[in-house]
């Protein structure tokens, strides 16, 4: 009897700890398999960097590091490669976005965090939503067909120039600079905006004097990331810049910027050595966004 | 009756002082007569917020008034033909490759957050290299993807275009956007949720998909709706991953290619000027879309997210 009840127990206990090991190896299981998950994340960047450059790197190579980088001429059926002007495009681009977009960025997040009645902010709030999500080839055609003959009757020209760039990337870098300036206002303690007001500053001087300084790293954060997305952006931007590669010598000339380059080219030779040559100007616009995704995390770091 | 006012002594006068937070419209203007400046200030915000939203209704209202007109029975028919010009087969791509790369970058995303916010101290050095990784490919513009993506898929795998390598390379895309979304939801969630499952006797695994994850449901889901919004309104990446033909007659598989409503406008914007009414009204849709998802990413976001 004694001996049946024993062996009874062992059998318990035994599949006591069955189940425990079946338990424990599920957990261990799930958590290796969380640990997958993002682990595909550095994967993804890995296998991005490694199929961009081995293709680019021998490229740039053949064309020449200084002939690719530096060279003005950019004629993608004859054999010339030098992305010089298309950088300098970019950075044109860029710039006249940052015209644009900061100020009003800025200012409308000032609205919005400190001036804005309670019902319009309901309103304004899905209003930039929206804003950032339509997608960026309807603003390449709104460009395209209302703002490219606005700016050829004021100022001449084909209208595909410098200033039509600047006002349709200007538009989409808003959202972006928007929200994240007025998360970075509001984050702010309210102590710091009461003491300004309470030592007899005006509420503009508050915001301006007190807000800003202490909100700066998110505001400069809004602003490399609308960079980011004003130097990578390809649909709207080749729809209004014209597609010249030149360096432009006033604002009323057209223009290309590297993204658009890639777009363009691609239309016409999508094979051989012009692709070769296309695949490492995506290589330099991915260096470019490294740069900026590395400020942005310095930035991020400074303002913990 | 006005009520006198007795001064005792030591007492300060102070009647006259207004409290900062009830100034009158003529108070206001006392001060910035003291400070012109402040006042340029105001009026500036005041332009620049008109500046902004007028931007915005601008390219909304235009862009209504002219595809409005220009929608037809034709432009929804099932079969693409050169005289319809349908975008129904488009939508349908759209469908097939936003539900295929939601479907990859969900679980991914949504697993490497459970790993992020559960598992891992914010310390580690793995964390911060993923936080890394998943902050680059939230930075990578869409030409590059759609550059990477044929390389890869396209010529490396011999796919050519497929509707499969334009998912694939999405999920890439919008992987961080649900990752990032999924640990805030995560994080939203009390630790005494995690201590009185731990505390009933359920393990590790059984508290995050019976507790934590129902609670963080309405966070994941907006953040997922978000990602299909990037799915509606890429056009680079897939353009050069899932094909730009103009003929967008629909795909038999997933092996085969088919462009989304993005590219199917861009092709036809590239035809020249000859079919300006439909694009318009491609651009209705998509801003129709973009409008809905919004919303539906913000209804979920915060009607039906609880308080704790």
């Amino acid at each position: 009897m004694q001996n049946q009840a024993e062996v009874a127990a062992v059998a318990e206990a035994e599949s006591v700890a069955k189940i425990h090991v079946g338990a424990a190896v599920k957990e261990i299981g799930m958590k290796i398999v969380f640990a997958i998950a993002a682990v595909v994340f550095v994967a993804a960047v890995l296998v991005i960097c490694i199929y961009l450059f081995v293709r680019a790197v021998p490229a740039i190579g053949q064309v020449g590091v200084f002939e690719f980088l530096f060279g003005d001429t950019w004629l993608l059926g004859s054999g010339y490669y030098g992305i010089g002007n298309l950088i300098v495009g970019t950075c044109i681009s860029t710039v006249g976005a940052l015209i644009v977009g900061v100020p009003i960025g800025l200012l409308t997040a000032v609205f919005m965090a400190f001036y804005c009645p309670k019902w319009l902010y309901k309103f304004l709030k899905p209003l930039t939503n929206i804003l950032a999500g339509i997608p960026s080839i309807v603003y390449g055609y709104f460009g395209m067909q209302v703002i490219v003959p606005a700016i050829r009757g004021m100022v001449g020209g084909g209208g595909f120039n410098i200033i039509t760039t600047s006002l349709v990337l200007g538009i989409m870098i808003l959202p972006t600079i928007i929200s994240i300036t007025e998360n970075s206002l509001r984050a702010v303690p309210k102590s710091y905006y009461e003491g300004a007001l309470a030592l007899g500053a005006t509420k503009e001087r508050a915001i301006f004097r007190t807000i800003f300084p202490a909100a700066v790293s998110g505001v400069m954060t809004a602003i490399v990331l609308g960079i980011g997305r004003a130097i990578g952006e390809t649909a709207a931007v080749s729809l209004v810049c014209g597609n010249v590669p030149q360096i432009p010598t006033d604002l009323s000339m057209p223009f290309m910027t590297l993204a658009s380059a890639i777009a363009s080219g691609m239309g016409y030779s999508s094979s051989g050595f012009p692709l070769e040559v296309l695949i490492s100007c995506a290589a330099v616009l991915f260096v470019f966004i490294l740069i900026i995704t590395i400020l942005i995390m310095l930035l991020k770091r400074k303002s913990r | 009756m006005a009520k006198e006012m007795v001064l005792r002594e030591g007492e300060v006068d102070v009647s006259h002082i207004v409290p900062i937070n009830r100034q009158s419209a003529k108070d206001k203007l006392r001060a910035y007569c003291n400070k012109p400046w402040s006042f340029v200030l105001f009026i500036l915000i005041a332009v620049a917020t008109v500046l902004a939203i007028g931007a915005v209704l601008l390219v909304l209202i235009f862009t209504l008034i002219q595809g409005l007109p220009n929608f037809s029975a034709d432009l929804f028919a099932w079969e693409w033909t050169s005289s319809n010009l349908s975008m129904m087969p488009a939508l349908i791509n759209t469908l097939v490759i936003a539900i295929l790369s939601l479907l990859i970058a969900g679980v991914i995303g949504v697993f490497a957050a459970i790993f992020m916010v559960e598992y891992a101290k914010s310390t580690n050095v793995f964390v911060k290299i993923v936080r890394i990784a998943a902050e680059t490919l939230a930075g990578i513009p869409s030409i590059v993807y759609g550059i990477f993506g044929m390389i890869f898929f396209v010529l490396l795998f011999g796919w050519s275009y497929t509707l499969l390598g334009g998912a694939i390379t999405m999920a890439m895309m919008i992987m961080p956007l649900i990752m990032r979304t999924t640990e805030e939801a995560l994080k939203a969630v009390p630790d005494s949720f995690r201590e009185g499952s731990f505390a009933l006797g359920a393990g590790k695994l059984r508290t995050i998909f019976r507790i934590i994850l129902p609670a963080a449901v309405p966070g994941i889901v907006s953040g997922v709706i978000l990602g299909l919004g990037r799915v509606v309104g890429e056009t680079m990446a897939l353009m050069y991953t899932a094909g730009s033909v103009i003929n967008a007659a629909d795909p038999s598989g997933l092996m085969e290619q088919g462009s989304t409503l993005t590219v199917y406008m861009y092709m036809l914007i590239s035809e020249g000027n000859a079919y300006y009414g439909q694009v318009w009204a491609i651009a209705v849709v998509l801003i129709i879309l973009t409008v809905l998802i919004n919303g539906l990413a913000e209804f979920i976001g915060n009607k039906l997210k609880k308080e704790y």
